[in-house]
């Protein structure tokens, strides 16, 4: 099972191709691919979730989380490497998942949605009324170090880039064999019947916490990455339109491979940036009609597009 | 005292837009998103008809059913335009990719208002001080606002009237309790979908109409509306009208309470609240308990 697959060279070659061509690459591609490769993290936690048969409307959370606890190193506790602000922060949102998993993870469907979009709700709320993390207006992060590298200038943002798709393909690749576990496919026979998964002797609620810390720690990583990006965090990451938009490209994505999640946030990212540039106006227009012809005529994601195609050939 | 007033007032409010969706739901299984931009919209037609109304200086107090009239005028439009238009075409799939589609709705819906209406804001304050106020103790109170408390008692005891004792609420109650079973004694479930969504689109509206007097109407005014509502329906029990009535209770004392002693946790009280009650009750107060699967 441990072999090297086909998935693991898709993902290899795709990272190594993208890291040869971010160089060729103007400034506002590096930033909006790298922003997508972020929130792709967020969509990848989803699709973990979605496997056992949970949509989250409430990744916000930890994607906030993720992003103040970086924002918080960077800027109070002067720590200025990117990497190291990153491990904190996936640290800092598994902590939040580990209490707030343990209430979610009795609950199912709708009420699962629901309430993780109340605490998503709750942790808005709390930024908002916090003076000292700048309220509705957030605050700045900078980049100071990446991995100890440091980088002046513009190259920051490359070395940011390269952090992010270096990450990216370490996420891909483990949930690829997390997939393939014996852990990981109890999350399907979770969503299909809970309670024939009890009798062969798995417990479901330990396989929903896990798949939701995993969700977590993901969703905290690509606030982080995504703050340090745009170099600047707010509420708003924690708003349930954020958390929206992640289960929509999550939709938009399906749940083919590992690789989907990253393909449908550039996708996404796309999509949007030109929308917002063509019709500042319309542009949730735009994009609220694809997601309904996706949702009516492409159910399993664009990434059926790609397996059909290459099933056709 | 001025807390349970003010909470009173919040609790009309949100009780005749969370009413509506929890009608939606109990009938036909869909969390409608974009149940907050059908308040929008009402909030936004009820601005430009009484604003026009008005500024041609015909009967101010008219301007009362011109509200109403609004509201209906945007569920008969917008309700039959979403359910057969969009919404009939995803009967059957998973729930949450429901709640996806009405997602997607909201995005659509949300530009839709901005290319007919602009993006500045409207007002139409005349019907708010027309009628004066009332005091209580030392603080006073706009009339509107009892207007606006009479309004939700209205509607709730009108569609509690309409389930009991007429024949078409009695089948839209078979229909919540089991659809299939429904079904095959003959009742026409696509009948039944299209005036329940409709129905709740028209309630929607009118909680924006009836909101449009008392602020200014602007773009994004709907993207709050929807999770208030989404916990007041939750609270109470998702798919029971007599749910969203005590859940819109229970948020409107919370929030004017919260707002009155600790402003700071005004805006997480509400979700603070509907966490603490599905911990308790998991699916809410009012709910009926469910077979398992095996």
């Amino acid at each position: 099972m441990s072999r090297f697959g086909r998935t693991e060279a898709l993902l290899a070659i795709s990272a190594a191709a993208l890291l040869a061509f971010s160089p060729l690459l103007p400034k506002w591609a590096l930033f909006l691919v790298t922003v997508a490769l972020a929130k792709g993290l967020v969509v990848l936690g989803l699709l973990l979730l979605m496997r056992a048969g949970l949509v989250s409307f409430g990744q916000g959370l930890y994607y906030a989380a993720g992003a103040y606890a970086a924002g918080i190193a960077g800027q109070m506790l002067r720590i200025s490497d990117a990497a190291a602000v990153v491990a904190l922060a996936a640290v800092a949102s598994c902590a939040v998942a580990a209490v707030v998993g343990g209430l979610l993870a009795t609950y199912r469907g709708i009420f699962f949605a629901m309430l993780s979009l109340a605490f998503s709700m709750i942790l808005y709320g709390l930024l908002v009324k916090t003076s000292a993390l700048g309220s509705t207006d957030g605050f700045n992060v900078a980049i100071g170090t990446v991995a100890g590298v440091r980088l002046p200038g513009a190259s920051a943002r490359t070395g940011l880039f390269a952090l992010t798709v270096g990450l990216v393909f370490l996420a891909a690749l483990g949930a690829h064999r997390f997939l393939g576990s014996h852990l990981g496919r109890l999350a399907p026979a979770v969503r299909d019947n809970e309670l024939r998964v009890e009798y062969l002797g798995a417990s479901v609620r330990g396989v929903v916490y896990l798949n939701y810390l995993l969700a977590a720690g993901l969703s905290g990583i690509g606030g982080a990455l995504a703050g340090l990006a745009v170099g600047h965090i707010d509420p708003e990451m924690a708003y349930w339109t954020t958390s929206g938009e992640f289960v929509f490209v999550a939709i938009l994505s399906g749940s083919g491979s590992v690789a989907a999640p990253f393909a449908g946030a550039i996708a996404f990212e796309v999509l949007r940036s030109f929308a917002y540039e063509y019709s500042p106006n319309t542009w949730q227009l735009v994009v609220g009609l694809a997601m309904l012809l996706v949702i009516l005529f492409l159910p399993s994601g664009l990434w059926s597009l790609f397996t059909r195609w290459r099933r056709a050939r | 005292m001025a807390v349970v007033i003010d909470g009173l007032i919040y609790a009309s409010w949100l009780f005749l837009i969370a009413v509506g969706l929890t009608l939606i739901y109990g009938v036909m299984r869909i969390l409608n998103m974009a149940h907050g931009s059908l308040y929008a919209l009402g909030a936004y037609a009820a601005a430009s008809l009484a604003g026009w109304w008005l500024s041609a200086g015909h009967a101010p107090l008219a301007s009362y059913a011109l509200l109403v009239a609004a509201a209906v005028a945007v569920g008969l439009v917008a309700g039959p335009l979403i359910e057969r238009g969009v919404l009939r075409f995803s009967y059957g799939r998973d729930e949450i990719v429901l709640v996806l589609v009405t997602y997607a709705l909201f995005l659509v819906l949300e530009d839709v208002i901005k290319l007919i209406w602009g993006v500045d804001p409207y007002f139409v304050s005349g019907p708010y001080g027309l009628l004066g106020s009332f005091e209580v103790g030392s603080l006073s109170y706009p009339v509107y606002n009892l207007l606006l408390v009479g309004a939700a008692a209205l509607a709730g005891s009108a569609l509690a009237w309409a389930l009991r004792a007429t024949r078409r609420g009695k089948m839209l109650l078979a229909v919540i309790h089991d659809r299939e079973m429904a079904a095959a004694l003959g009742i026409d479930v696509g009948r039944v979908y299209l005036v329940t969504f409709t129905m709740g689109a028209m309630l929607a509206a009118l909680g924006g109409a009836l909101t449009a007097p008392t602020v200014s109407v602007v773009p994004g005014m709907g993207v709050e509306v929807i999770v208030l509502a989404f916990a007041v329906v939750v609270i109470g029990g998702l798919g029971s009208p007599q749910g969203a009535a005590l859940g819109a209770l229970i948020v409107g004392l919370v929030r004017s309470a919260a707002v009155h002693f600790l402003p700071e946790v005004e805006l997480f009280s509400i979700y603070l609240v509907m966490a603490l009650v599905l911990l308790v009750r998991p699916r809410g107060l009012f709910s009926a308990p469910e077979a398992r699967r095996i």
